[in-house]
């Protein structure tokens, strides 16, 4: 009974690599670049990191398929680099079938995020090579912001505007009202008619400089 | 104080704090910031200062003392002044009436594209950072994958621009209402005259100088500042013996100086008349060089700044496709062994090495990138601001920065138009001065909607490089002439002893006699050689050009041609028309009318004069 099991096993595994060739077939290559991301807080790449790759798939296939049993074996990584990248196909679960590209795909474009999460990386520097990230749709506001700030620069000027014409309207009706009724009350002031007068007539400048024209 | 009834006094300046305000706002203009940095660049940095300095001393400073000499001594604005020193030479303000109106009408569309970066950036992202989906939405729109986010907001979503100037397209709606915005603020500030004007400029033209020196203090913090600096200030003394450098120079100093639009005369006629003209045309004319040089500090910071981001993206790049290609571990090759790695992969896979076709990297290529004008302001500088941190402050306070410089030239283009029209009596009395400004402005904006078009750009280019020059530079002349000529060299120096105390010393007089004129005779001609030697040719940005997104170098269809040479002769063709309709009515009328220099005439005593001299004849 264990010579079976480990016969099947062996098979399995030895099938298993002979699945997994890159770049041929179903095969993607993904590439990892925690140091460009993290930096310091780096996390070095084992077995353990490995094995976490494998049950996200794991899940994003389940998640697509809605249900169907993909187990982290049925992950099958190969040709493993210092780069941290790697091959990887994925067959259905309890079988040897290989899943096609496209649905692996979408699998992975569905649940992109998830993975992403899982290793603290963006798309970026989560690569895999030939699936696109989706653009993010850039965000519009119902009103342009620009429009806005134009309202209130152009609500100010168009204000200002109507109180620099406006102002000195209203004054001038201020003080021909404070005229009349200073002309009612002082009428025995000549002088203060005479400032009147003289506020209407033509100011005349060659009276203003004397010693220049009188020469004689 | 007579306000709509008889002679009005003529208006004043608060205090000689707003004239110098103004008379410096007017000369330091958009071009400080955006054209100077430029020739530095591409004149070998400081040797360029040399040429520059000498043109300022030898041209530009005389001729900015003679038009103030000239506007307080006869207190009137350009036409009355013209008038005044002989009818015959009347039509040199009439021909600045011109120019100022058509410059004035183009300025204001830069204003205008000015206002629309402002408006935009108060959005986080940028607009202008990334590029916008295309309809399927899997991928970036194509025309902004193929050049950069920056050109495609400037060239698509700003101008919307046409491949050809002779593809007029339609009114850009957005462009049209920044336009009427940047018009309403010019009349705001405009709309008692020098009264608003005066409080204006406290903030129009000190605020510019704020903002240049908080982006100095940020740009030299920046990476890749000093590469900038270095390669600014780096002199190349070789390019002294190219005399297109003199040429350029003489050229900068003499636009930049805002001289011969007629708005200066106007500005320093209502000075008091004993005020010292001389020292304050020093200290313009200083002042405006001093800011040319100190910003040209902060813009070339940033243009290090941005070389530099550029260079290590293209060295990122490089990077990340070698470690993909030789699959080496992360951040094994970075940016400090780059150059290691680089040999020594270079010299040991040479096969595999060109196979990948890396992207040379080359830091003084970048730097040698070098833009004037509206590519620096709206894409150079847009670009930059993007990779510092906190960019909707910067592009804020950098497009109020230009926005003030600006407006307070056009303070100056306005009342280029304004003062002559009120001296030419065309208006009727009645009209307050407020509708005046109001019925200019809007003419104005009626006819700047040309440039709201979708070929606006290349129409704006027209004006900037035609009426912007040539007529200046005839008109720069017949004033020199028409002050040492017509007036006489001994009557203008007896002017400004009256209003300075003391007479020109003999480097003005030599300066005004023979420099003067012998500098602005050699650059016009050489400009119009150097102008008529080629067709003239414009840069059409065309998405379906097989070198996009490199601009299509288009030459100026017939039509255009004729046009641009309407505008550099019509401004100027007032001065021969005036000449001879004068020289034809002196002709026909024995009588001269004596010409009165006394400025305290009044009008009311002519009559009374007559008779009593012919009551003594």
């Amino acid at each position: 009974m264990l010579e079976k099991i480990l016969l099947l096993l062996s098979l399995s595994l030895s099938v298993a690599e002979g699945l997994c060739k890159p770049g041929v077939g179903e095969a993607y290559k993904v590439r990892f670049s925690i140091k460009t991301a993290l930096g310091d807080q780096a996390y070095p790449w084992n077995k353990n990191e490995m094995f976490l790759f494998r049950a996200a798939l794991a899940f994003a296939m389940r998640d697509f398929t809605n249900g169907e049993e993909f187990g982290v074996s049925d992950i099958h990584p190969c040709n493993e680099t210092q780069r941290v990248s790697f091959w990887f196909v994925v067959t259905r679960p309890n079988t040897m079938d290989l899943v096609d590209k496209g649905t692996v795909e979408m699998a992975i474009k569905k649940s992109r995020n998830r993975i992403n999460g899982a290793f603290l990386l963006t798309d970026k520097t989560l690569e895999f090579d030939g699936i696109y990230p989706t653009l993010a749709a850039p965000v519009s506001p119902d009103t342009p912001p620009w429009l806005i700030v134009f309202g209130v620069v152009m609500g100010a000027v168009s204000v200002g505007i109507i109180a620099l014409l406006v102002y000195p309207l209203v004054q001038r009706k201020l003080k021909k009202n404070m005229d009349a009724d200073d002309e009612d009350s002082d009428e025995e002031t000549g002088v203060k008619t005479a400032e009147n007068g003289a506020n209407d007539g033509i100011y005349n400048s060659t009276f203003s400089d004397d010693e220049r024209f009188t020469q004689m | 104080m007579g306000k709509d009834a008889g002679p009005e006094e003529r208006p004043k300046w608060d205090n000689k704090a707003q004239y110098l305000l103004t008379c410096i706002g007017f000369a330091v203009g958009i071009g400080n910031v955006w054209r100077f940095p430029y020739l530095c660049q591409i004149y070998g940095g400081g040797a360029f200062l040399i040429p520059y300095l000498i043109a300022l001393v030898f041209e530009g400073l005389p001729l900015l003392f003679l038009e103030l000499a000239v506007g307080q001594r006869l207190r009137k604005g350009s036409v009355g002044v013209w008038k005044t020193i002989n009818p015959v030479i009347g039509g040199v303000g009439i021909a600045c009436l011109i120019v100022s109106f058509l410059v004035g009408v183009f300025y204001n569309t830069i204003l205008a594209w000015v206002l629309w970066y402002f408006f935009h950036s108060f959005q986080e992202p940028l607009p202008w950072s990334t590029c916008p989906l295309n309809e399927s939405r899997i991928d970036y729109n194509l025309e902004c994958k193929k050049s950069t986010p920056v050109n495609y907001f400037w060239y698509r979503e700003t101008l919307n621009i046409t491949p050809d100037i002779e593809i007029s397209g339609s009114v850009e709606w957005g462009m049209v209402i920044c336009l009427a915005s940047a018009w309403c603020i010019v009349y705001i500030c405009f709309i008692k005259g020098i009264d608003s004007v005066g409080k204006a400029v406290y903030v129009t033209s000190t605020f510019p100088y704020l903002v240049l020196t908080i982006f100095l203090i940020r740009a030299l913090t920046l990476p890749g500042a000093t590469d900038g600096l270095l390669y600014l200030f780096t002199p190349d003394w070789q390019t002294l013996t190219n005399p297109r450098v003199w040429l350029d120079a003489a050229t900068q100093i003499f636009f930049s100086l805002s001289v011969a639009f007629g708005g200066l005369i106007s500005f320093s006629s209502y000075n008091e008349e004993k005020n010292n003209c001389e020292r304050d045309a020093v200290l313009v004319g200083v002042i405006n060089s001093a800011t040319s040089i100190y910003a040209s500090i902060p813009i070339f910071s940033i243009l290090g700044f941005k070389a530099t981001t550029a260079f290590n993206a293209c060295k990122d790049e490089n990077i990340l496709a070698l470690t993909n290609y030789f699959e080496f571990s992360d951040q094994n090759i970075t940016l400090q062994n780059y150059d290691y790695w680089y040999e020594y992969l270079n010299t040991t896979y040479p096969e595999k090495f060109q196979s990948l076709s890396l992207r040379e990297c080359d830091l003084q290529k970048l730097l040698k990138q070098s833009v004037s004008g509206t590519g620096l302001a709206f894409i150079v500088f847009t670009e930059a601001v993007i990779s510092m941190p906190g960019s909707q402050v910067w592009a804020v306070l950098f497009f109020v920065m230009l926005f003030s410089l600006g407006l307070s030239s056009m303070f100056g283009n306005i009342e280029g138009v304004l003062a002559p029209l009120n001296e030419l009596k065309l208006l009727p009395r009645w009209m307050p001065k407020e509708l005046i400004s109001a019925v200019i402005c809007l003419i104005s904006f009626l006819v700047a909607l040309l440039f709201t078009l979708s070929s606006g750009n290349y129409w704006v280019e027209v004006f900037n490089g035609y009426v912007g020059s040539v007529p200046l530079l005839i008109i720069a002349l017949f004033e020199i002439i028409g002050v040492i000529y017509f007036r006489g060299m001994k009557t203008f120096s007896d002017d400004i002893y009256i209003m300075t105390g003391r007479r020109p010393n003999i480097f003005w007089k030599a300066c005004w006699m023979v420099i003067s004129p012998l500098l602005l005779l050699v650059v016009f001609v050489a400009y119009v050689v150097v102008q008529a030697q080629t067709r003239p040719t414009y840069q059409a940005w065309n998405p379906d050009y097989e070198k996009f997104p490199e601009t299509e170098e288009k030459l100026y269809p017939d039509w255009v041609f004729a046009i641009i040479i309407l505008l550099c002769v019509v401004p100027v063709i007032s001065i021969p028309l005036v000449a001879l309709y004068q020289l034809l009515r002196g002709r026909f009328r024995k009588s001269s009318v004596g010409m009165e220099l006394n400025p305290y005439d009044n009008d009311a005593f002519v009559t009374d004069t007559q008779e009593q001299k012919t009551q003594r004849a």
